[in-house]
């Protein structure tokens, strides 16, 4: 049960484009056709589900606090957590250049296709995101791990070929010039960013918040409005009266 | 003279990194719900893409062609570790607002794509201006969307509430006004940036796509 709600949570609700606008710069630049978008998609959801899993284990037991308990007493003490970013990246560089060879054996077409942004697959933040959101949301196995890898990564291949599709379609329609292209695109994001914000609820029954950045501020605000009206309820009753109205 | 100036002023304008070569948007986009959050991300790509050029730049006969990738990606690395202990040491609330995309500056594309444009070609003069111009570029972008976000989402600016207090129903308040918590939430930022682009479109015909 819980592998079920970690994958499609990770598929729709903490949607990797539309929930942390990660991997956008791939996202408005390869999802001019549905070919290319479907074969990038395909890279990224096969990089996230190697590299989430071996990042997980790198994490366990090389770089949290006390991780290296296993090596004896002397070097439970270490906290190698600083060093994170970095062997995140290595083994991300790694990985895609291995992707990126057996793209280019099995399928040159798809190679040529893709173009520079196969390499760039290094430098897309959606997947040091799905890296750093493992470590950051403490994944307790690596089972869980895996499955997040892979959920993440569906999410970022259904967003770029919906996104596709509708570009593709968009064509043949009246855009104001000025918007034409990367325009009318990030605003087409955001309506469907708007829409799949209605699946945060789906799985937790709305227990849990979708957005811990945007929830924190509006935690923040509600407490400020409690305090302030508190100030006022003891100064002055009347006022405290109509403000809880 | 004049060319140098170019590298500095032509990314702010018809060259702008996130609006015209759509490169960073995903770090753009996901921190600028406050104007003091925005103000750091750009400080802190500021640092990373003009320290991380002119290094590049020194070392670009030295590094061979094929692992260059993986080179320029320990010295964004580097550099973003030292930004991220600054930031937790100085200014820890700030650090855990922007979380995760602190780290998420190596895999800035506005950083690689200058690399690779201009830091593997270019002297590390030339290439620390371009650093800069980019970096100041991306600035202005995150700091109008921050602005727009924070003064109509929240009515304040830094944290100042600028347009009169909502619970006394002082300044803009007291003829009606409501804080538009829409603007909070991450798809505005899109849209917002979506908007950026129309005008500077609509001012500049040349920049106009098929």
């Amino acid at each position: 049960m819980e592998h079920i709600e970690l994958f499609f949570k990770s598929i729709f609700i903490d949607n990797m484009v539309f929930a942390t606008f990660l991997g956008m710069c791939s996202y408005l630049a390869v999802s001019k056709k549905v070919s290319t978008a479907v074969g990038l998609g395909a890279a990224v959801i096969f990089v996230l589900a190697i590299t989430v899993p071996l990042n997980w284990l790198l994490d366990q037991y090389i770089l949290q606090p006390g991780a290296l308990s296993w090596l004896g007493d002397d070097y439970a003490g270490y906290d190698l957590s600083f060093l994170s970013f970095i062997m995140f990246i290595a083994t991300i560089a790694t990985m895609v250049q291995l992707v990126e060879i057996i793209v280019e054996k099995f399928s040159p077409s798809l190679y040529n296709s893709l173009g520079i942004f196969l390499p760039l697959i290094a430098v897309n933040c959606a997947i040091l995101g799905g890296s750093l959101f493992m470590q950051s949301r403490e994944i307790e196995t690596l089972g869980l791990a895996l499955n997040y890898g892979i959920g993440s990564g569906i999410g970022w291949f259904l967003a770029i070929l919906a996104i596709a599709a509708i570009r593709e379609k968009i064509r043949y329609s009246n855009v104001p010039p000025a918007l034409r292209g990367l325009g009318i695109t990030f605003i087409i994001t955001g309506l469907m960013a708007i829409g799949f914000m209605s699946f945060g609820g789906m799985l937790t029954g709305g227990d849990e918040e979708t957005k811990p950045e945007d929830n924190s501020t509006a935690i923040e605000i509600i407490k400020e409005d409690i305090k302030q009206e508190e100030a006022k309820y003891k100064s002055n009753l009347e006022i405290a009266e109509n403000t809880n109205k | 003279m004049g060319k140098d100036s170019k590298l500095i002023l032509d990314p702010l304008t018809d060259n702008n990194p996130i609006t015209i070569q759509v490169l960073g948007i995903c770090s753009a986009l996901a921190i600028t719900a406050e104007l003091e959050a925005s103000i750091v991300m750009s400080i802190s790509v500021l640092f990373v893409l003009g320290v991380g050029n002119v290094v590049i730049s020194l070392m670009r006969n030295i590094i061979p062609s094929k692992i260059r990738i993986i080179v320029q990606l320990i010295v964004v690395a580097t550099l973003v570790i030292i930004v991220d202990l600054v930031l937790k040491a100085f200014a820890y609330e700030l650090s855990k607002t922007l979380s995760v995309f602190v780290g998420l500056i190596i895999t800035n594309c506005i950083i690689m794509g200058r690399f690779e444009a201009f830091a593997l070609g270019n002297g590390p003069w030339r290439s620390f201006l371009d650093g800069i111009g980019n970096a100041l570029g991306y600035g202005v972008i995150l700091i109008i969307v921050g602005f727009f976000r924070e003064l109509l989402g929240s009515g304040t600016l830094l944290g100042f509430p600028v347009l009169g207090d909502p619970i006394e129903k002082t300044g803009l308040y007291s003829i009606g006004y409501e804080n538009n918590g829409f603007m909070l939430l991450s798809p505005m930022a899109l849209i917002v940036v979506g908007i950026i682009i129309w005008v500077q479109r609509s001012r500049n015909k040349a920049l106009i796509e098929d």
